[in-house]
C-alpha cells in the first residue's frame, strides 16, 4: 500500500490548483491522480481563449491556462499518475486506482480532494422524442472530435440548449466549415455567458431562439433533420409551431452534472440543487478529510473562479492533515439560500475555521432585473447591493469577512436572499 | 450450394443456428443490417418469461416453459448473463382479483412451477416499493431477466465457432423454387440452399408471402422504454408485472442483468417496419403507468430511451414450421413476446424439423461451449491485477460510467462475428450504455475501432453504412 497525505482525484484546473496550494501550504507528500493521458483536463479541449482574465490578466487558451499550472505542479516536484482510474475510495480513506502498468493500486490518503470534474447531460437524459442516428453529439464530445481528433462532426448542425460549451462550438463549427443553422434554447433565457453570446452566436449571424426545444429528431441512419417548436411557460411544445431543420448534426449543450459516482459511494452527502457534496467553508465534505472542488463540487462558468476555490481547498486539506484544523462542527453556521438565491457554496461556516475572508459563491435561480443581493447574519442585514442583472448562467460572488461575522453574538444562521428594489 | 440458409441474425435466427450446427450441415445466416441482433433482439423486456401469460395450449405457452427451463444451464454453457430474479403480477384492486386467479390457473396448466398468489403482507416483504394500492399479486419465482444482446451473440459465436457462416448487410429480396432446393435473391447476389429458415423478424410475412400462397400478416407492434441508471437499481429486485385491468394492460418495471431499471413496453401497432422511434406521447404513458404501481420512480435519472418493434401476427401465435405449400421453406415467424424465453426451445424446435427430415450425421468438431467477453469486474482483485500484468489494456478504463476496459473492447472487435461499429461494441461490451451515454467514450472506442479494424476514422460507423459518426475533416470544403 502506498502512502500520501494527500490523494487529489482528477488532475484538470481544479485539481492542478489544489496540489499546488496543498503543496504550498505544508503538506508533505500529494498524489494526483488522472484518469486521461495528460493533465489539463477538460482545457485541453477548450482551445478557444478567454481563459485567465482574472487569474493572470491575460487572455489564455485552455491549453496555456493549464499549463501554467501545469509547470508549476512539476516544479513543486508533486507526484501524479496519469491514464488512472480510481476505482473506489473507502471511508477509511484508502483510494483503488487502476492502470495498465502498475494494475491495482491501494493508496492510503490522510486527506483526499475530490477534483473529478462534470459531465454533459445527454440525449437520453433530456428525453427527446425520435430516432437514434449517428450525429447526435453532447456539444463537449463533438468539441474533443474537433480540437483534438481533427474531424467535423457534421456539416449543418443544429444545437439544443445555449450553454457556453454549445455556444463556444456553435462558433468553433463554423470556423471549421459547417454551417450552424440555429440554437434552440428551453429555457426564455441563455445558460451561457452573455460574452459568449456575442462573440459566439451574434457575431457569425447565427439565431438563439429562446423558448424553443428539439420536439423530434428524424433520420434513421444518421440526422437528416429535426423538428424545433416553441414552448409554453410550462416548457411544453406548442401545437403548431414546428419548424423543419434539414441537418446532419444535432449538438446538445444542455447542462452539466457534476460527476460524483466515487463521492456518492463513499457516503459524502450531495446537496440536490448543485449535484454536488456539500462542504463547509474549508471546502470539507460530510466526510471528515475528504474535500471537494471545482466542477464536481458545483459547475463553475469561469475556469479562474476554479483554481481560487481548489486553492482553498488545497490550503484547508493541507491544514487538516497537518492537523491544524478545528474538528469540531458543533459551532458550524448555516448559510440559507433564500428568495431567489438557488444555492450557496459553502454550506455552514465555522469561525474558528474560518479565514479573514471568504468567497462565498451562489446562483440565482431566474433571470432578475433591477434587485437587490443581501446577506443577513440572524436579523441583520450587512450587504445589500443593487444588481441591474442577475442570471443563473452567471455565478456571483461574496465576500464574507471573519470580522463581521465575529461581530453578532451568537450567530445561528446567514441568510443569502434576493431583495426588490 | 448450403444445406440451410437462415434469413435474420436475431435471437431465433441464431438459435436455430446454434442447434443446426450440431450437425453435418452447410449452414449460412443472412442478415441485412451489420451485425447480429440488430431488430427485435435488440430493444425488448430482456425478461425470461415463466409462462403464464400466453393462451393454454398454445405453442407459444409450451416453448415459453421448455425455454425458461433451459435457460440456466445454456446461460452456463454459452456464457451470457440470466438470473432468476422471479416476477410479480401486481393487483391493484380487489375486484380484479378473479383475473389473478385466471393467470394463476393459466399458469397451472401451462406447466409453470412453483406458482402461488400472496397477499399484500408478503408482497410488502418481498417488494417494500409497491404502491399502497396493491392487494395481492402472482408469484412466479422461475421468471428470470437475461442480457439480450449477450445471449444472441452467444448463439451466433458458438453457431459461428462450429462452422456456420455468417453474410452481413445481406438483404433477401426475392425466391426462386427449383428442383429440390431454393435459389435466394438477395442484395448481395444470389445463394442456393435445400432448406430456408424463415426468421425474418417483423419482415417474416414478407419472406413467407413470396413462396407461399397462405398468406402471413405480421404488424410491426411498437413498444417504447426507458431505461434508469444503476444509481436507481434498488427501486425494486423482481420483474414489476401490472395485472391488466380496467385501466389498461400496464407497463413492467423490472431490474436488467447489469443493475439497471427498465420501464415498459407501451403497445401501438404502426405501419413503419423500421420505426423505431420514440415518441414523447409514449414516454409520458410509461412514466405514468409505472407509477400506478410502483412507488417513487425517479425518472431525472433516465439515461435513455428506445423503442423496439415486436413481429405481431395476427393469430397471435409462433408460426413455426414447414409452409405447406413450399417445401423446404421453414417459418420461424410471429416471434413476439415471449419469443426472446422461448429461443432456446424454438432453436431446439425448428433443428428437429431439419433433423427429422434429413438424418445428418452428427458435426464429430461441434463444441456447446463458448466463452463470453471477460468483464473484469467479475474476478478477485488479484486475479483482475494478474490479468493486467498478462494483458495491459484491461487495466484501462474506456468507459467510465460502465467501467469497460480497453481489453473487453479489443476482445469484442476480434473476436468471431466481432464488432464494427460503435454500436457492436456497445452491445458486446456495455461501452456506452451507461449514464453519459457515450459522451466520453466514443471518441476512444472509434480510435480503437479504427487501429483494430485497420480503417480511416471517417470511415467509422454508429451501426453500419449510412451511419458515419464524423462528415470530414476540419476545414475539409469538398462535401459543399
Amino acid at each position: 500500500m502506498l502512502n500520501f497525505d494527500i490523494v487529489i482525484v482528477g488532475g484538470g484546473p481544479a485539481g492542478l490548483a489544489a496540489a499546488i496550494a496543498a503543496k504550498e501550504n505544508g503538506a508533505a507528500s500529494i498524489l494526483v491522480l488522472e484518469r486521461d493521458q495528460e493533465l489539463g483536463g477538460i482545457l485541453n479541449q477548450c482551445i478557444h481563449n478567454g481563459f485567465g482574465l482574472h487569474t493572470f490578466q491575460e487572455e489564455l487558451t485552455g491549453p496555456e491556462y493549464a499549463a501554467r499550472y501545469i509547470e508549476r505542479l512539476q516544479k513543486a516536484g508533486i507526484s501524479y499518475k496519469l491514464n488512472t482510474m480510481v476505482m473506489d475510495i473507502s471511508a477509511k480513506k484508502v483510494v483503488t486506482a487502476m492502470n495498465r502498468t502498475e494494475g491495482i493500486l491501494q493508496i492510503h490518503a490522510r486527506a483526499v480532494i475530490l477534483a473529478m470534474g462534470c459531465r454533459e447531460r445527454s440525449r437520453g437524459a433530456l428525453n427527446i422524442p425520435g430516432f437514434r442516428p449517428a450525429g447526435v453529439y453532447s456539444a463537449g464530445t463533438a468539441q474533443r472530435l474537433v480540437n483534438m481528433e481533427g474531424y467535423l462532426p457534421g456539416r449543418r448542425v443544429v444545437i439544443l440548449g445555449s450553454g457556453d460549451i454549445g455556444l463556444i462550438m456553435a462558433r468553433r463549427m463554423t470556423l471549421e466549415g459547417a454551417k450552424v443553422q440555429v440554437v434552440a434554447e428551453l429555457l426564455p433565457y441563455s445558460g451561457g455567458l452573455k460574452r459568449n453570446i456575442v462573440q459566439c452566436l451574434d457575431d457569425f449571424g447565427i439565431p438563439l431562439k429562446l423558448s424553443h426545444t428539439v420536439v423530434e429528431i428524424h433520420g434513421r441512419k444518421r440526422v437528416e433533420g429535426v423538428t424545433i417548436a416553441q414552448v409554453d411557460e410550462n416548457r411544453k411544445p406548442v401545437p403548431g409551431t414546428e419548424t423543419y431543420y434539414d441537418c446532419d448534426t444535432l449538438l446538445l449543450s444542455c447542462g452539466l452534472i457534476p460527476e460524483n459516482e466515487l463521492s456518492k459511494e463513499l457516503g459524502v452527502e450531495i446537496n440536490p440543487l448543485t449535484s454536488g457534496p456539500k462542504v463547509n467553508e474549508s471546502f470539507q465534505t460530510s466526510v471528515p478529510g475528504v474535500f471537494a472542488c471545482g466542477n464536481v463540487l458545483h459547475v463553475h462558468d469561469l475556469v479562474d473562479f476554479v483554481s481560487r476555490e481548489a486553492e482553498a481547498a488545497g490550503k484547508h486539506a493541507a491544514l487538516y492533515v497537518k492537523n491544524q484544523t478545528e474538528h469540531d462542527n458543533s459551532a458550524d453556521i448555516p448559510i440559507a439560500a433564500e428568495q431567489g438565491v438557488r444555492y450557496t457554496v459553502p454550506n455552514t461556516v465555522n469561525l474558528k475555521r474560518m479565514d479573514e475572508e471568504h468567497t462565498l459563491r451562489f446562483r440565482v435561480g431566474d433571470v432578475y432585473k433591477n434587485c437587490y443581493v443581501a446577506v443577513y447574519l440572524d436579523e441583520k442585514r450587512i450587504y445589500h447591493r443593487k444588481k441591474q442583472i442577475l442570471a443563473p448562467g452567471e455565478m456571483e460572488e461574496i465576500v464574507l469577512k471573519k470580522e463581521e461575522l465575529a461581530a453578532v453574538p451568537d450567530l445561528t444562521k446567514i441568510t443569502v436572499k434576493l431583495e426588490e428594489a | 450450394m448450403y444445406d440451410v440458409v437462415i434469413i435474420g441474425a436475431g435471437v431465433s435466427g441464431c438459435a436455430v443456428a446454434r442447434e443446426l450446427s450440431r450437425y453435418r450441415l452447410n449452414i449460412c445466416v443472412v442478415e441485412k443490417e451489420e451485425d447480429v441482433c440488430c431488430g427485435t433482439s435488440k430493444a425488448n423486456s430482456a425478461i425470461v418469461h415463466a409462462g403464464f401469460d400466453a393462451p393454454a395450449g398454445s405453442l407459444m405457452a409450451k416453448l415459453n416453459v421448455q425455454g425458461n427451463e433451459m435457460m440456466e444451464a445454456l446461460s452456463g454453457e454459452l456464457d451470457f448473463p440470466f438470473q432468476r430474479n422471479g416476477s410479480l403480477v401486481i393487483c391493484l384492486q380487489e375486484d380484479e382479483m378473479p383475473g389473478l386467479k385466471t393467470l394463476y390457473d393459466r399458469g397451472i396448466e401451462n406447466g409453470v412451477k412453483d406458482l402461488r398468489i400472496i397477499d399484500r403482507e408478503e408482497l410488502r416483504e418481498l417488494e417494500p416499493g409497491i404502491s399502497d394500492d396493491a392487494v395481492a399479486a402472482l408469484y412466479a419465482p422461475t421468471g428470470g431477466i437475461v442480457c439480450p444482446f449477450a445471449m444472441n451473440f452467444a448463439f451466433a459465436e458458438n453457431a459461428a465457432a462450429n462452422g456456420v457462416e455468417f453474410r452481413f448487410d445481406t438483404e433477401v429480396t426475392g425466391f426462386c423454387k427449383r428442383e429440390g432446393y431454393w435459389n435466394i435473391k438477395t442484395s448481395q447476389g444470389e445463394l442456393e440452399s435445400r432448406y430456408v429458415v424463415n426468421a425474418a423478424g417483423v419482415y417474416a410475412d414478407r419472406m413467407h408471402n413470396m413462396v407461399s400462397a397462405r398468406k402471413l400478416h405480421i404488424t410491426p407492434r411498437r413498444g417504447e422504454y426507458c431505461l434508469l441508471d444503476h444509481s436507481a437499481s434498488s427501486l425494486v429486485t423482481h420483474t414489476i408485472f401490472q395485472l391488466p385491468g380496467k385501466f389498461g394492460k400496464g407497463v413492467l418495471v423490472t431490474p436488467t442483468v447489469h443493475g439497471n431499471i427498465l420501464i415498459g413496453p407501451t403497445a401501438e401497432d404502426i405501419e413503419d417496419r423500421e420505426g423505431t422511434n420514440t415518441t414523447r406521447a409514449g414516454i409520458e404513458e410509461l412514466m405514468e403507468r409505472s407509477g400506478a404501481v410502483v412507488k417513487g420512480i425517479p425518472f431525472q435519472q433516465v439515461i435513455t430511451s428506445f423503442a423496439g418493434l415486436r413481429a405481431h401476427e395476427d393469430g397471435h401465435e409462433f408460426c413455426i414450421g414447414e409452409a405447406e405449400d413450399a417445401p423446404g421453406f421453414i417459418d420461424c415467424a410471429g416471434i413476439e413476446s415471449p419469443g426472446l424465453t422461448a429461443a432456446p426451445a424454438i432453436g431446439k424446435m425448428v433443428a428437429d424439423i431439419i433433423y427429422e427430415r434429413e438424418q445428418p450425421q452428427v458435426n464429430p468438431e461441434f463444441t456447446g461451449k463458448r466463452r463470453g467477453i471477460l468483464d473484469p469486474n467479475t474476478l478477485s482483485e488479484q486475479e483482475h491485477a494478474a490479468l493486467i500484468k498478462q494483458h495491459p489494456a484491461y487495466g484501462s478504463i474506456v468507459c467510465r460510467c460502465e467501467m469497460i476496459t480497453e481489453g473487453e473492447i479489443l476482445d469484442a472487435v476480434n473476436r468471431p462475428l466481432g464488432a464494427k461499429s460503435l454500436d457492436g461494441v456497445k452491445r458486446r461490451t456495455r461501452a456506452g450504455m451507461g449514464r453519459c451515454q457515450g459522451g466520453f467514450c466514443a471518441p476512444k472506442v472509434m480510435e480503437l475501432l479504427a487501429r483494430e479494424r485497420n480503417l480511416e476514422f471517417l470511415q467509422i460507423t454508429k451501426s453500419g453504412k449510412d451511419s458515419q459518426m464524423t462528415a470530414g475533416r476540419n476545414k475539409d470544403r469538398e462535401a459543399f
